[in-house]
């Protein structure tokens, strides 16, 4: 079974280098079709407004639905965490298409605008010393989990920022933009 | 007139001290010291930030924004309801203006930097990003977009520019820049002073992408070139081209520019974004485009689907079917030399 990169929007080749440094071969999913032959499946940083009406006009939220956490595991990055989650804060007016699937309750925007985007070191004892570098642009936080999601890493202050339910996985920040491969390795085994 | 360099080192000392305001600063790439012994950094894409605390405005973060618009469309809008409608339809973000290309070119005059109060009135209304456009080489109307809080400032040719020598020093601000180019000379010019996003600039407000195809085109082609040079070439390349030599190697070894380049000016119809996306783009701007034609909704939606589905010639077709009337075009040589807006920038 191969990997999947979301690739309707947002920054999907960054993280289709990290797998092929890591020798998987990853697809690019735009359509329902594509999703067939993939195992993992990873949605990138972007605009998660953007990324939802697209999943939404192209029938792909039931396909990944019906099999997210079970034969589909997902994780997603900033946008992908806001897609994935169960509830969602500050959204557009009107609302937004989102998957819905993982028990967490997160922010758009949390942090401000753009010159409240940043960077920090980021201890994540899951995957042990050195502390990743966590990019964080315009990025979403994660408020609130279920009893079923294990929270992996926190920013000083308190906040979730990385979080897990079986097979779905959620980073607000970018592991894909920090030259770091352990998140995506992590992933892989999922 | 403009720039001349036959090395390319001292430039990039002249943000250090700002950056270093930053935190404590590394380099990815080797160190080295300058004649006078001040440090130079091989270039600003390769700058990284040690990170103690939380660091706002480093380099990845700014590069970083524009990587998560590509492969998305941004859209420039005049009101706030205008501003609903492109997120509605799928915009990555918006470009808050107080006249659209089309307009600033049939109405004439100074076009500066627009009013603060429609800007954020922008900003409120919707949960994308939000762009402005400030002068070339006016850093005050920079600095009052700063101050707004919006998410990127273009430093435009589509305003009337304020300076006809320099650019905005844009390593001096927190707020990231995309600034427009013609050639990777250019470009790299706009990188070198700390544009973190480019865009080829085409001819905006014409509905006519010839002058976009053709700043593509010249940059895509050049890098092509680039990447089969020998080191020694690369040398006077740089030179030619008025670009860093350390930026110039930098692409050739990428095979690619060092910040996301998106394409702008002219794009009107699904078929001229997807066009662009297959030149080698990252997204597409779209200015008069949308909200001069006939049914602006369906016609955002359009570009956006042909925007990420840019090699499927059957959604292609299927989203352009029925979507009214295209802005009205104009043919590039009939425009008056001293109208055209892609030959301002220096």
């Amino acid at each position: 079974m191969a990997v999947g990169v979301l690739a309707l929007q947002g920054d999907f080749r960054e993280h289709a280098a990290v797998l092929h440094q890591l020798g998987a071969a990853p697809v690019e999913v735009r359509l329902p079709r594509q999703l067939a032959g993939v195992s993992h499946l990873i949605i990138p940083g972007g605009e998660s407004t953007t990324i939802g009406r697209l999943l939404d006009r192209y029938g792909m939220l039931e396909p990944i639905r019906a099999r997210a956490g079970r034969d589909l595991a997902i994780w997603g990055t900033c946008a992908g965490a806001i897609l994935l989650a169960r509830q969602v804060l500050d959204v557009k007016k009107g609302g937004q298409p989102t998957l819905a699937v993982m028990d967490i309750t997160v922010r758009r925007n949390a942090y401000g605008s753009q010159l409240d985007s940043f960077e920090t070191l980021l201890p994540i004892p899951l995957l042990g010393e050195p502390p990743l570098r966590g990019v964080f642009i315009r990025a979403p936080q994660i408020e609130t989990v279920g009893k079923g999601v294990e929270v992996l890493a926190r920013l000083e202050e308190g906040a979730i920022v990385a979080a897990r339910q079986g097979r779905l996985l959620v980073t607000t920040f970018h592991p894909e933009l920090a030259a770091d491969d352990r998140v995506h390795r992590y992933f892989l085994e999922l | 007139m403009g720039y001349h360099f036959d090395v390319a080192l001292p430039i990039f000392c002249l943000p250090l001290p700002h950056m270093l305001a930053y935190g404590k600063i590394f380099y990815a790439t080797k160190h080295r010291r300058d004649e006078s012994g001040q440090e130079c950094a091989d270039s600003p894409p390769e700058i990284k930030t040690e990170v103690s605390g939380m660091e706002k405005s480093t380099w990845t973060t700014k590069v970083g924004l524009a990587q998560m618009l590509k492969g998305g469309v941004i859209m420039d809008v005049v009101t706030p309801e205008q501003a609903r409608i492109a997120e509605e339809a799928g915009a990555v973000a918006v470009m808050a203006l107080e006249r659209v290309p089309a307009d600033i070119r049939a109405q004439g005059g100074v076009a500066r930097m627009s009013d603060p109060e429609l800007i954020v009135a922008i900003k409120e209304a919707v949960t994308i990003p939000v762009m402005a456009k400030a002068r070339i080489g006016h850093f005050v109307e920079a600095q009052v977009l700063e101050a707004l809080g919006i998410d990127y400032i273009d430093e435009s040719e589509v305003l009337t520019p304020a300076d006809e020598e320099h650019h905005i020093n844009k390593h001096k601000f927190n707020i990231p820049f995309v600034c427009g180019c013609r050639n990777i000379g250019e470009g790299l010019r706009r990188v070198a002073e700390g544009a973190a996003m480019l865009r080829t600039k085409g001819e905006a407000g014409t509905g006519n992408v010839v002058e976009a195809v053709r700043h593509a085109r010249a940059v895509y082609g050049e890098i092509r070139r680039l990447q089969s040079m020998g080191e020694d070439e690369l040398f006077v390349y740089a030179k030619e081209i008025q670009a860093p030599y350390e930026l110039v190697r930098q692409v050739a070894e990428l095979g690619r520019m060092p910040v996301v380049n998106f394409a702008a000016g002219g794009i009107a119809t699904p078929a001229d974004a997807a066009l662009m996306m297959q030149l080698g783009v990252d997204g597409v701007f779209v200015g008069s485009g949308i909200f001069k034609s006939g049914n602006p909704m369906q016609r955002a939606r359009a570009i956006v689907e042909a925007t990420t589905h840019y090699n499927d010639p059957e959604i292609i077709a299927h989203v352009s079917k029925g979507l009214g009337e295209a802005m009205v075009g104009i043919e590039i040589s009939k425009i008056p030399a001293e109208q055209l807006m892609a030959q301002r920038g220096w």
